[in-house]
C-alpha cells in the first residue's frame, strides 16, 4: 500500500482546481486519480464557448478552459495517474483503485476531495410507453459521440428537455447538417440560460415546445418518430393534444445528479437534496478528512464557481493534513425553506468560517419581483428584491460573519413575496 | 425605418425587445426593464455576431476529430457559410490549442483555431 498526504478523485476541473489549491496552501505531496485516458472531465466533450468569463475575463471552449488547468497542476509537478478508477474508499481513507498499468493497488490518504463531477438521469427512470429502438441518446452522450469519436447521431432530431447541454446539442446538431425538429420541456420556461435559448434555438429558428412532453416513442429497431403531448397544470399530458414528429434520433437531456456512490462507501452523509456530500463552509463532509467539491456536491451552471469551489476545498485538505484545522466545535446549520430548495455549505463553524463566505443555492420555481430573505435564529438580517429568480441559475448569498453574532444555530435562506 | 424583436440575453428575464433601427443604427427600443437591454440591442439589432464551435477531421492522432473555433466572431447570416469552408478541413496530429487551420474562413476574415490538444497516435 502506498500512502500521500492528498489524493484527488477526478481530474475535471474540480479535480485540477483543487490541486492547485492544495499546493498554494503549501502540500506537497498530492495525487489526482482519473478514470478516463485524459484529465479535463465533462469539459473535453464541451467544445462551445462561454467558459471562464469570470475567471479570466474571455470566453474559452471547455478543452481550453480545462488546458489552462492542466498546465498548472503539470508546471507544479503534481501527478495525475489516468485510466485509474477508484472502486471503493473506506471510512479511514483507504482508496481501492483498478487500473491497466497497476491492476488492483491500495491507497492511504491523509485527505480524500471528492471531485467525481456528475451524470445524466437516465431515461429509464422517465416512463415512456412505446418499444425502445435504436437512435435514442442521453445528450451527454450524443455531445461525446460527435466531439469525442467523430460520430454523428442522426439526421432528424428531436430533443426531450431544454436543460443546457439539450440545447447545446440543438445547435451543433444543426450546424453538422441534422434537422432539429424541436425541443420540449414539461415546465413553462426552459431550464437552461437564456443566452442558450437564443443562440442555440431562436438563431437557427428551433422551436422550443414549453409545457410538451415526449408521450410515446415509435420504431421498431430504429427511432421513427415520437407523439409529443401539451402538459396541463398538474404536469400531466392532456388527452387530445398529441401531435406526431418524425425523427430518428431522440436526445434527453432530463438534468444532472451527482456521481457518489464512493462517497457512500465512505460513510459520507449525503443531501436528500442536492444528491451530493452535506458539507461545511471548508467543504469537509461528515467523514473527518474526506472533502467535496465541484458537480459531485450539487450541479453548477458555471466552471468557474466549480474551479473556485475547488481551490478552497484544496485548501481546506491541505490545512487538515498538517493538523492545523482548528475548530471550536460550534456549528450553525444552513438551510433553505419556502422556495429555497437547499443550501451549500449545509453548516458552518461561526468561529473559524471566514469574514464573508459565499452560500450557494437553487429556487424551486420562476420567480418575478420577490425577496430572497436570509434569517438568523427567525430574525431577518437581509432582504433583497430580485428581478428574477429561476431554477435554472444558481443563486448566491454573501453570508458574514458578523450576522452570526455569538450564539446562533440556524441560518434560513427563503424566498418571500414581499 | 425597420423594426426588428430580439429576446435580451443579458439576465434571465428574457425581455421581448423591440427595436427601431434607422439606417441601420437602433433608433428606439422598448420592452426592456433596464439600461443593459438597450445596450445589448445596440449591437445585437445591428451587427450580431457569433464564435462558431465545431470540430475538424483528424488523421494520426489519439481522436478521430479535434475542436475549432473561429477567432474573432463571424457575422450570425454567415454562420453556415463558415461551416461549409471548415468541413473542407483536415487536421494532422499533432495539433495544438491555437493552431490555425484557415485564414479568412469563407471571406469572414476569421481564422479557424484549434481549441484542444491532439497527440500522436
Ligand atoms: C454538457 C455540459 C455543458 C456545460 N456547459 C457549460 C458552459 O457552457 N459554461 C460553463 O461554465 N459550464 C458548463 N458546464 C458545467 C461545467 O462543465 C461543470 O460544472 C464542470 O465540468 C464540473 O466539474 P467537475 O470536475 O465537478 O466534474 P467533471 O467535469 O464531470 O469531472 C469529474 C471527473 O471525475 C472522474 N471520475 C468520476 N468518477 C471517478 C472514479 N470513480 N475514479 C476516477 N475518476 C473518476 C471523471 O472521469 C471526470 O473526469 C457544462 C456541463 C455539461 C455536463
Ligand atoms: S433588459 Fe435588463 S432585465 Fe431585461 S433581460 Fe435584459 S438585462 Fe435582464
Amino acid at each position: 500500500m502506498t500512502t500521500h498526504d492528498i489524493v484527488i478523485v477526478g481530474a475535471g476541473p474540480a479535480g485540477l482546481a483543487a490541486a492547485i489549491g492544495a499546493r498554494e496552501a503549501g502540500a506537497q505531496d498530492i495525487l489526482l486519480l482519473e478514470r478516463d485516458g485524459e484529465p479535463g472531465g465533462i469539459l473535453n466533450q464541451c467544445i462551445h464557448n462561454g467558459f471562464g468569463l469570470h475567471t479570466f475575463n474571455e470566453e474559452l471552449t471547455g478543452p481550453e478552459y480545462a488546458r489552462r488547468y492542466i498546465d498548472r497542476v503539470n508546471e507544479l509537478g503534481i501527478p495525475i495517474q489516468t485510466g485509474t478508477t477508484v472502486l471503493d474508499i473506506s471510512p479511514d481513507r483507504v482508496l481501492t483503485c483498478t487500473s491497466r498499468e497497476n491492476g488492483f493497488e491500495q491507497i492511504r490518504a491523509g485527505a480524500v476531495i471528492l471531485c467525481m463531477g456528475c451524470r445524466e438521469r437516465p431515461r429509464g427512470a422517465m416512463d415512456i410507453p412505446g418499444s425502445r429502438p435504436a437512435g435514442i441518446y442521453s445528450a451527454g452522450t450524443a455531445q461525446r459521440l460527435m466531439n469525442i469519436d467523430g460520430f454523428m447521431p442522426g439526421k432528424e432530431v428531436f430533443i426531450m428537455g431544454s436543460g443546457n447541454i439539450g440545447l447545446i446539442m440543438a445547435r451543433r446538431l444543426t450546424l453538422e447538417g441534422a434537422v432539429v425538429k424541436g425541443v420540449c420541456n414539461r415546465s413553462a420556461y426552459s431550464s437552461g440560460l437564456k443566452r442558450n435559448v437564443v443562440q442555440c434555438l431562436d438563431d437557427f429558428g428551433i422551436p422550443l415546445m414549453v409545457r410538451h412532453t415526449v408521450t410515446e416513442i415509435h420504431g421498431r429497431d430504429r427511432l421513427e418518430g415520437v407523439t409529443v403531448s401539451e402538459v396541463g397544470e398538474d404536469k400531466k399530458p392532456i388527452p387530445g393534444t398529441e401531435q406526431y414528429i418524425s425523427c430518428d434520433t431522440l436526445l434527453f437531456s432530463v438534468g444532472l445528479l451527482p456521481e457518489n456512490e464512493l462517497s457512500e462507501q465512505a460513510g459520507v452523509e449525503l443531501d436528500a437534496v442536492t444528491g451530493g456530500p452535506t458539507v461545511d463552509d471548508r467543504l469537509a463532509t461528515s467523514v473527518p478528512g474526506v472533502f467535496a467539491c465541484g458537480n459531485v456536491l450539487h450541479v453548477h451552471d458555471l466552471v468557474d464557481f466549480v474551479s473556485e469551489e475547488a481551490a478552497r476545498a484544496g485548501a481546506a485538505a491541505a490545512r487538515f493534513v498538517r493538523g492545523e484545522t482548528v475548530s471550536s466545535g460550534r456549528r450553525v446549520s444552513l438551510r433553505g425553506r419556502n422556495g429555497v430548495r437547499y443550501s451549500v455549505p449545509q453548516s458552518v463553524d461561526p468561529d473559524t468560517m471566514p469574514e464573508e463566505l459565499t452560500v450557494r443555492f437553487r429556487v424551486a420555481d420562476q420567480y418575478l419581483g420577490c425577496y430572497l430573505s436570509c434569517y438568523v435564529d427567525g430574525v431577518r438580517v437581509s432582504h433583497k428584491k430580485k428581478r428574477i429568480m429561476t431554477p435554472g441559475e444558481m443563486e448566491a448569498f454573501v453570508l458574514r460573519r458578523e450576522m452570526l453574532g455569538n450564539d446562533a444555530r440556524e441560518v434560513v435562506f427563503c424566498v418571500e413575496e414581499a | 425605418m425597420a423594426q426588428l424583436e430580439l429576446t435580451c440575453i443579458r439576465c434571465p428575464m428574457g425581455c421581448t425587445l423591440r427595436v427601431t433601427l434607422e439606417i441601420g443604427a437602433v433608433t428606439a427600443v422598448e420592452g426592456n426593464r433596464c439600461r443593459r437591454g438597450a445596450e445589448y440591442a445596440a449591437t445585437e439589432a445591428v451587427h450580431p455576431v457569433r464564435t462558431v464551435t465545431t470540430s475538424v477531421r483528424a488523421v494520426g492522432g489519439t481522436r478521430p476529430v479535434v475542436s475549432v473555433k473561429t477567432v474573432p466572431e463571424v457575422p450570425k447570416d454567415r454562420i453556415f457559410d463558415v461551416m461549409a469552408a471548415i468541413r473542407g478541413l483536415t487536421a494532422t496530429a499533432p495539433v495544438h490549442i491555437g493552431d490555425v487551420l484557415l485564414r479568412d474562413a469563407a471571406g469572414t476574415g476569421a481564422s479557424i483555431v484549434v481549441t484542444a490538444e491532439l497527440e500522436k497516435r
